[in-house]
C-alpha cells in the first residue's frame, strides 16, 4: 500500500474516533446545562405537568446512557434523527402519520449557506494573505512590512463581533456601500448573493488573514538564510524570483497547514458573525438549538464542525507530504 | 450618516412635524408597495401552529397577516368582529352565539363556515391538547353548529369576556379537514398569502385579491418579514434602510435613532409589567405589614428611569395595565416612603428585616439591577434585601414559584378576568403569590359573569385596590413596547398597545407614505 494512502486511512479511522468522543462530550455537556428542552420551550409556562408531558413525548425521561446510545446507534445506521421541536410538533398534531422533517433537511440549506460564506471568505482571504506574506518577506523591515503586521495583528486581536460592528459602521451605515443584513435567500442570483454576503465575508477575512500572512512571512524568512537561497542570489536572480521560485516551494508545508487550520476555523468560527449579520447559516441554527436545548440539532452541528477540523487537518497533512519530496518518497 | 442640509431638514422634517402635531394624517391611505420588517423573537422551531405561538415573530405573521380570529381588538382597544360578524350571550353569559361572516374563503379557495370554527377550536379544547390557549377555552363544555354560518358555545361558568378571548392570537381559524396541510403551508383567511416561509429566517407574503377587509386594512402589495434576533443587527438594518420597521428597540441606542430624521420611534405603554411576587404562605410574607413595608420600600420611579431608561410607567402592585378596559388609573399611587415602610415593619413587631430576593436577567432584562436598586432603597427603611443572582437557564422551572421572593415578568392579558384567572385565582398553577383573600376571590367570580359593564368596572376597581394595598406582588413598572419605523411607511396615529408592533397588526394597518 502506498504510504500516503495508508496514512490517509489511518487518519480517517482516528477521525471517526474523534467524532465519537466529541459527540459524547457534547451530549454530556448539554446535559449538564441547567434546564432542558421542555423547560426551555415552555419558559414561564413550565408547569410540572406540562414539562413532564413533553419529556415523555420526546423521551427525555430515559436514562442518559440509553438516550446517548440510541442516538449513536441511529447515527451509525445513517439516521441523523429528528429535532425535538419536530417531535413535539408531531405529538401536538396527535398522529403517527405526520411527515416529520428530518434534521438533514433542516440543516442542508444552512450548511450550504455556511459553506458558501466560508468559500467566499477563503477566495478573498487566502490570495491576499499569501501575497501580503510574500511581499512582507521580500520587503522585510520596510514600512509596508510594518503596516501589514500592525493591521493584521490588530484585526486578529479584536473580537469578531467588534470587527463586524466596525465594518458595519463604515461600509453599511456611513458610506452605504454594502447591506448590513446578510439575509441571503435560496432564489438569489449568484452575484447578488456574493454582494449580500460580502460584509460577513470581509469580517471573517480580517480575522483569518493575520495568521496565514504571518506564517507565510515567517516560513519564507526562515529559508532566506539557507545556503541554496544565497546561491540563487549569487546567480543574480531578482529578489522576487528568489522568493517565489526557490523559497516558496520549500515553505509550502507550514503554509498549507495554517491555511487548512484557518479554513476549518471559517466553518466553525462563523457562529458569532452569522448572528451579528443575521446570516441564515449553521451558526445561527446552532445558537437557536443551544438556546432551546434541542440536543439532536446541537449534536449534528457539532459533528459538522468537528468533521471540518478533522478533514481539513487531514488534507493539510497529505498536501504537505505531497509538497515535500523527502516525505513523498520515503526510503 | 446621510448629510442633510439645514434647509432640507427644515423643509421636510418641520413640515412633517407640523402636520403630525395638528393630528392630520400626512397622507391618505393608499395601496401598494412592499413592506419589509425585521423582527426579534424568531426561532428555527417556528411553525404555523397557533397553539405554539409565544413570541413576537410568529404572532405578527400568523395572527397579524396570514390568519384571522373570530374577533379583533382595534388599535383604539375596541372589540370588533373579524371572522365573526356579531355575537350575543344569554343573560347568565353561559351561552354565546356567533354569527359568522359570509363569503369568506381560505387561501386555497375553501369557503369559511361553522365547521372550520368548531374544528379550529377543537385543537385547543381536545383532551391532552398542548395548547397555550387551553386555560382560556377550558370552560367550553359544548360547541354546536347552529347554521352554516352560526355557532353556539356553552360554558361551564358564565364569562362576559368570552368574545374578547376569541381574539387571542393562539385561537386562529384553520380550514376544517385540512388543518395539517394548513399548518404545514400556512393557509388561513388573512389579508396575506404565504409565498415562502423559512422558520427562523424569513417569511414572504403577498396581498390576497378581494378580501373582506378591503378598504379598511391591507395596504401593502407584498410583505417580507426578516428574522433578526440580534439587537444591533436589527437597529442597523433599519438605519441602513434594509427594513422599514423593527420591534424591540434597544433603549441604549434609542436616542441615536431619534436623532436620525428618517426614523421615527413609536412607543406605547401596554400591559407588559415586571413583578416581584412573594409566596404569601411563607413567613415573613404571610404578614400583611411586612408586605406593606416592602411596598413602601421600593422606589418605582427610579426603576422606570434607570432600568427602562424612561420607556415605561410606574406600576401600582396590581397586574392590570393601561391596555385593559377597566384599568383603575385613578387608584392612589404607591410611593417610596421609608418612614412608612419602617412604621409597617414596627406594626409587624420587627425592628429590621433580612430577606432573600432571587433575581436573574432571565426573568426580565435588567432584573438583577432592579433588585439591587430595591436593595438600596429598602435599606434606609431597615429592610436588608439580599439579592441572590440565579442562572437564567431554567429560571422559570427552578426559581419562579419555588423561591419565596423572586423577580418575574408578565406580558399582561387583554382582559382583567384573564389576567387574574391566570395568576391570582386561588389554586391555579401559575399563582405566584398564593395570596388568599376571600373578598378578592368572590369579586373575581362575580365579575366574570357580569354583563353590566358599570357594575363590572366597580368590581374590577375594587380588586385592583385590594391587590395594590394588601396583595402579595410588587409591580414596580410597566415596560413600554418600543418600535421604530422609517419614513417610508406611516400609520393612522393610533397604535395598539396590546402587544408589540401595533398589537402585532402593523402589517395590515400601516401603509406607504
Amino acid at each position: 500500500m502506498h504510504p500516503v494512502l495508508r496514512i490517509t486511512l489511518q487518519r480517517l479511522a482516528l477521525g471517526v474516533l474523534t467524532l465519537v468522543i466529541v459527540s459524547f462530550v457534547i451530549f454530556a455537556a448539554v446535559n449538564l446545562l441547567p434546564g432542558d428542552f421542555a423547560q426551555a420551550i415552555l419558559g414561564q409556562g413550565a408547569t410540572p405537568e406540562a414539562v413532564e408531558a413533553i419529556r415523555n413525548d420526546i423521551g427525555l425521561n430515559d436514562p442518559f446512557w440509553i438516550r446517548y446510545f440510541d442516538w449513536l446507534g441511529a447515527l451509525v445506521s445513517g439516521d441523523l434523527g429528528v429535532s425535538y421541536s419536530q417531535m413535539m410538533f408531531a405529538t401536538g398534531m396527535g398522529g403517527e402519520d405526520i411527515q416529520l422533517i428530518p434534521i438533514t433537511e433542516q440543516i442542508a440549506p444552512r450548511f450550504y449557506n455556511t459553506m458558501f460564506l466560508a468559500g467566499l471568505t477563503a477566495i478573498i482571504a487566502v490570495p491576499i494573505s499569501l501575497a501580503v506574506g510574500v511581499l512582507a518577506a521580500l520587503y522585510r523591515g520596510s514600512a509596508f512590512d510594518r503596516i501589514a503586521n500592525i493591521t493584521t495583528l490588530s484585526s486578529i486581536s479584536s473580537p469578531e463581533f467588534f470587527l463586524a460592528y466596525v465594518l458595519t459602521l463604515f461600509l453599511a451605515v456611513q458610506w452605504q456601500i454594502l447591506p448590513s443584513l446578510a439575509s441571503v435567500t435560496p432564489e438569489m442570483p449568484l452575484f447578488e448573493r456574493i454582494y449580500t454576503a460580502l460584509l460577513p465575508a470581509l469580517t471573517l477575512t480580517l480575522v483569518v488573514t493575520a495568521h496565514m500572512m504571518r506564517m507565510t512571512r515567517a516560513a519564507i524568512i526562515n529559508l532566506l538564510a539557507s545556503p541554496y537561497i544565497e546561491m540563487a542570489r549569487l546567480k543574480g536572480i531578482s529578489p522576487i524570483q528568489v522568493i517565489v521560485k526557490h523559497a516558496l516551494p520549500n515553505a509550502l508545508a507550514p503554509i498549507i497547514n495554517v491555511v487548512a487550520l484557518n479554513l476549518a476555523y471559517l466553518v466553525t468560527g462563523v457562529v458569532v458573525v452569522e448572528v451579528v449579520f443575521a446570516y441564515p447559516g449553521i451558526g445561527n441554527l446552532f445558537v437557536d438549538a443551544v438556546r432551546s436545548r434541542d440536543i439532536p440539532v446541537v449534536q449534528i452541528c457539532c459533528l459538522i464542525f468537528a468533521s471540518a477540523y478533522v478533514l481539513l487537518n487531514l488534507t493539510a497533512d497529505i498536501l504537505s507530504i505531497l509538497s515535500n519530496p523527502r516525505l513523498r518518497h520515503p526510503k | 450618516m446621510v448629510s442633510i442640509s439645514r434647509r432640507g431638514l427644515l423643509a421636510s422634517g418641520a413640515a412633517a412635524g407640523v402636520l403630525a402635531a395638528t393630528g392630520m394624517p400626512v397622507a391618505a391611505q393608499q395601496r401598494g408597495g412592499t413592506l419589509r420588517i425585521g423582527l426579534a423573537g424568531a426561532n428555527t422551531s417556528d411553525s404555523w401552529d397557533g397553539r405554539t405561538h409565544s413570541d413576537s415573530y410568529m404572532i405578527t405573521v400568523a395572527h397579524g397577516a396570514v390568519f384571522d380570529c373570530l374577533t379583533e381588538v382595534t388599535a383604539e382597544g375596541e372589540l370588533v368582529g373579524e371572522l365573526a360578524e356579531s355575537w350575543s350571550a344569554s343573560s347568565d353569559a353561559k351561552t354565546w352565539t356567533f354569527q359568522l361572516r359570509k363569503g369568506v374563503t381560505f387561501h386555497n379557495g375553501k369557503p369559511f363556515g361553522a365547521d372550520d370554527v368548531l374544528e379550529s377550536l377543537q385543537m385547543h379544547v381536545a383532551e391532552g391538547a398542548k395548547s397555550a390557549a387551553k386555560p382560556i377555552v377550558s370552560s367550553i363544555t359544548e360547541m354546536k353548529k347552529t347554521g352554516d354560518h352560526e355557532v353556539e358555545f356553552t360554558l361551564a361558568v358564565g364569562n362576559a369576556d368570552f368574545p374578547f378571548l376569541m381574539s387571542d392570537y393562539h385561537i386562529l381559524m384553520y380550514p376544517a379537514g385540512q388543518i395539517e396541510e394548513a399548518i404545514a403551508k400556512g393557509i388561513g383567511t388573512g389579508l396575506y398569502r404565504v409565498e415562502a416561509f423559512d422558520p427562523g429566517v424569513r417569511t414572504l407574503m403577498t396581498r390576497v385579491d378581494g378580501h373582506y377587509k378591503d378598504g379598511r386594512a391591507g395596504w401593502f402589495d407584498s410583505v417580507e418579514v426578516k428574522a433578526i434576533n440580534d439587537s444591533s443587527a436589527r437597529m442597523n438594518a433599519l438605519m441602513t434602510g434594509q427594513v422599514d420597521a423593527v420591534n424591540r428597540v434597544d433603549f441604549k441606542t434609542e436616542p441615536l435613532m431619534r436623532a436620525n430624521p428618517m426614523i421615527n420611534v413609536f412607543e406605547v405603554t401596554g400591559n407588559q409589567h415586571y413583578t416581584f411576587p412573594m409566596l404569601t404562605n411563607i413567613s415573613p410574607f404571610d404578614q400583611i405589614n411586612v408586605r406593606q413595608a416592602l411596598k413602601y420600600g421600593i422606589n418605582r420611579q427610579e426603576m422606570v428611569d434607570k432600568i427602562l431608561l424612561g420607556h415605561g410607567a410606574v406600576g401600582n402592585d396590581h397586574p392590570i395595565g393601561p391596555a385593559n378596559q377597566y384599568y383603575a388609573s385613578d387608584l392612589p399611587q404607591l410611593e417610596y416612603d421609608a418612614d412608612r415602610a419602617r412604621h409597617h415593619l414596627k406594626k409587624a413587631g420587627l425592628d429590621s428585616l433580612s430577606i432573600d430576593l432571587s433575581a436573574s436577567n432571565g426573568a426580565f432584562s435588567g432584573a438583577v439591577d432592579a433588585a439591587q436598586l430595591y436593595q438600596a432603597s429598602a435599606k434606609s427603611a431597615g429592610i436588608n434585601i439580599n439579592v441572590v443572582q440565579e442562572p437564567a437557564d431554567g429560571y422559570w422551572s427552578n426559581v419562579w414559584l419555588k423561591k419565596p421572593w423572586c423577580a418575574c415578568y408578565w406580558s399582561g392579558r387583554a382582559t382583567e378576568d384573564w389576567m387574574f384567572a391566570t395568576a391570582y385565582e386561588s389554586g391555579v398553577p401559575w399563582n405566584d403569590t398564593n395570596w388568599e383573600n376571600a373578598r378578592f376571590q368572590e369579586l373575581l367570580q362575580a365579575a366574570r359573569a357580569e354583563l353590566d359593564s358599570t357594575k363590572r368596572r366597580a368590581q374590577y376597581y375594587e380588586m385592583q385596590a385590594l391587590m395594590s394595598s394588601e396583595g402579595g406582588t410588587i409591580v414596580p413598572m410597566y415596560a413600554n413596547y418600543v418600535g421604530a419605523h422609517s419614513s417610508r411607511i406611516t400609520n393612522s396615529g393610533t397604535i395598539g398597545n396590546l402587544w408589540q408592533m401595533d398589537s402585532s397588526r402593523l402589517i395590515e394597518r400601516w401603509w406607504m407614505s
